[in-house]
């Protein structure tokens, strides 16, 4: 018999991958300089960060209420340290190596100030790791998003996430090498086309 | 205290003019210009929002020196 | 004294040198023969290191009362301080304060470097120095290593180190003359790798690109320990100030610009000298005052119109009531049968590829502001231009990590004056010029791919 806690620990899971998704886009938006319809540029970097902190709320109660529940044994470690539990162990394993990964991040930024701006962006990265294997938690852990619309729901996130990681790999791919910018500019300037046009980076 | 710029980590993202329009406005290649003078003691909160929020961390205040 | 760049030879023998040298007088630095250590020596004395044996057997009274007559007091730091010695680097910056700097800068490893890598293309006196008075530089490097604590000495150049520098190193070793052995460096061919920061960085095994300062590398420098970083010259000098003391170096120059310093020198007859000359000296006594403009501090330096800039001395004050300073003391006269417009672009047009392109004002700026002043050369130009060049060159000043983009927008500027004329000229089509030949020299190489900055 499922109890209260089982079906909250669902339900904010689900949320949480919504919300990390929406990050993950996020930042690849803040990266690329993108803009969001009708917002100022520092909302997408504001709402890149507070939909992030929304997601470590979300997580929190989906690991609290996994936790609590009697249904299953789940013992408060085993969310943070991988494999440490008999139920599932594989999946929450999985659940346990992003959340580790999401601390290092979140804790990073939160002390952003006084990091050094090269050490914070390595950590940083360590996002384009954590969405995966939070995404395979997701669909390993829960028989609820294997199928009907919530995995079509899954499947969504799987498609925006990905289309994200393209779009970043592709950028840098595409990305100008420093030692190539100053002749990239100066073949621009012909006298029809003297425009402003910024070389991004 | 003076609000200045690594103009090498700086990508021109360009929130800096979006949050202190008082003391930053964007050169036409959506480059920071920054007021040279000491950050008034009005803006001073605004100003710290402001370097939190680079996403390059390319902000900082400098003690006014030289 | 005079060194045609071509004529390497001159035979004089060194006769009565050290009483020469000795003597307020010109030459100091460069000899009229290439010196090996044995003849170095017996010129100028022993490295007078304030902290050996020697130097303490120095300080014994009549010694004390001999330094205290050349105005010599207790410190090398106190004496360069005293001769208002500054960098010939092209910064001027006082050299004692660099010195005190990273004296007191904390930490138990610091570094000393000799910069010859003068970068400036027209710029050869560094590379006349170490080649026929290494020795001088050397003993410089050695005695500002004491004088800051540095536990590390290196020597940056341009070139792979050719057998002078090879041979007076090794004379140097045999003799265990140098308390710090001394690593060679090489830089790249770039315009800004003798920049302070873009040294460091070379020296550390990446390339010769500027960073952002704070902190200085007084500071923080090769593997964040203290770095003392001076120029050939400026070293040269220090290993004379150390012997003769403060007095003997104010002896010539200005009161507030003491001392002498190396020039290049570009004649209208394509011929290059290297001239060492007092601080102040009168610059129609090196160029001549009929040729068609003057540049005066190289490629981020300032045209100078001519006649009325031919009373100008080289030195700070009289410079700067146009707005120029002897930079590292490139000098050229341009001949009258050339185009100074297209002179100018094709310097700027040098200058933007030369830029780190990593901040984004100089990045965006200077490859427009060459490509409007190629505009301005050529035939009849937009009415826009001459506004955008105006605005660019007000967007780029002090918006870069290094002062590339200040050096050239004041080249640039000091163009546009200079050569109103010209632009006007071309603007309806003509040109004055009679020959098409290049006058300043270019390199051939420019950068393109991130090794060309190793």
């Amino acid at each position: 018999m499922h109890t209260a806690f089982w079906y909250a620990s669902r339900a904010t899971g689900i949320v949480a991958l919504l919300l990390l998704t929406a990050v993950l886009v996020l930042g690849v938006l803040v990266n690329r300089q993108g803009r969001l319809p009708g917002l100022p540029r520092f909302a997408v970097t504001d709402l890149h960060r507070n939909l992030s902190l929304l997601s470590v709320a979300f997580i929190a109660v989906h690991i609290a209420t996994a936790v609590l529940d009697t249904y299953v044994h789940i013992p408060l470690l085993s969310a943070v340290v991988p494999f440490a539990s008999g139920y599932e162990r594989l999946w929450l394993g999985l659940g346990a190596i992003s959340l580790d990964l999401m601390a290092a991040m979140i804790v990073t930024s939160l002390l952003r100030g006084r990091l050094n701006r090269v050490v914070w962006k390595a950590i940083h990265l360590l996002a384009y790791a954590s969405w995966p294997v939070a995404f395979a938690h997701s669909i390993g852990s829960s028989k609820d998003l294997q199928q009907g619309w919530l995995l079509v729901l899954a499947i969504a996130c799987a498609a925006a996430a990905a289309a994200a990681i393209i779009w970043r790999l592709a950028s840098a791919a595409r990305q100008v090498p420093r030692a190539a910018r100053v002749s990239a500019i100066l073949s621009q300037q012909t006298p029809q086309s003297a425009r402003k046009q910024a070389v991004t980076r | 205290m003076n609000l200045k710029v690594n103009p090498i980590a700086c990508t021109g993202h360009g929130v800096c003019a979006e949050l202190l329009p008082e003391l930053v406005t964007l050169d036409e290649w959506g480059y920071p210009v920054i007021d040279p003078g000491p950050v008034p003691p009005a803006l001073d909160r605004d100003a710290r929002r402001t370097i939190a929020a680079c996403p390059a961390l390319a902000l900082r205040l400098a003690k006014t020196y030289r | 004294m005079t060194t045609a760049l071509d004529d390497t030879a001159n035979h004089d023998t060194a006769s009565g040198g050290a009483a020469r040298q000795a003597a307020a007088g010109l030459p100091r630095l460069l000899p009229q023969v290439p010196e090996d250590l044995q003849a170095h020596l017996s010129r100028y004395g022993t490295v007078p290191y304030r902290g050996s044996a020697r130097g303490a057997a120095a300080r014994g009274a009549a010694a004390r009362g001999r330094a205290e007559a050349r105005g010599a007091t207790g410190t090398l730091i106190a004496d360069v301080e005293a001769s208002g010695l500054t960098g010939r680097g092209g910064a001027a910056f006082p050299v004692y304060r660099k010195l005190a700097a990273v004296a007191q800068a904390k930490g138990t490893r610091k570094v000393a470097v000799a910069n010859g890598a003068e970068s400036e293309p027209a710029s050869r006196k560094d590379e006349l120095l170490l080649r026929i008075a290494p020795h001088l530089v050397l003993d410089g490097l050695q005695l500002a290593a004491e004088a800051v604590g540095a536990t590390e000495a290196h020597l940056y150049l341009h070139a792979a180190p050719g057998p002078q520098i090879l041979r007076a190193l090794a004379e140097r070793a045999a003799r265990r003359l140098d308390p710090l052995p001394v690593s060679i460096t090489q830089a790249p061919p770039r315009f800004l790798a003798g920049q302070e920061t873009a040294l460091v960085n070379r020296l550390g095994g990446g390339p010769a690109l500027p960073t952002f300062q704070p902190p200085r590398v007084s500071e923080r420098g090769l593997g964040g320990a203290p770095t003392l970083v001076q120029n050939a010259e400026t070293l040269a000098h220090l290993a004379l100030i150390a012997r003769y003391g403060p007095r003997w170096f104010r002896a010539v120059g200005t009161e507030a610009e003491p001392g002498s310093m190396l020039t290049t020198v570009y004649r209208p007859d394509h011929r290059t000298e290297i001239h060492e000359v007092p601080v102040g000296v009168p610059l129609n006594a090196l160029l001549p005052a009929d040729a068609q403009a003057w540049l005066i501090g190289g490629y981020h330096g300032t045209w100078l119109p001519l006649p009325e800039a031919s009373n100008l001395t080289l030195d700070h004050a009289s410079l700067s009531a146009f707005g120029a300073s002897p930079g590292a003391g490139v000098l050229a006269a341009l001949p009258a049968d050339r185009c100074g417009l297209a002179e100018a672009a094709r310097i700027t047009g040098y200058l933007a590829v030369e830029s780190a392109g990593q901040c984004g004002p100089c990045l965006n700026g200077l490859p427009r502001i060459a490509a409007a002043l190629a505009e301005l050369a050529g035939r009849g130009h937009r009415r826009q231009t001459r506004a955008d060049l105006e605005r660019w060159s007000g967007l780029v000043t002090g918006r870069g990590a290094c002062n590339h983009p200040d050096g050239t927008v004041r080249f640039v500027r000091s163009a546009l004056q200079v050569f109103v004329p010209e632009i006007d000229r071309h603007a309806r089509g003509h040109c004055s010029a009679t020959s098409k030949t290049p006058f300043l020299p270019i390199p051939d190489r420019r950068p393109i791919t991130e090794q060309d900055w190793i």
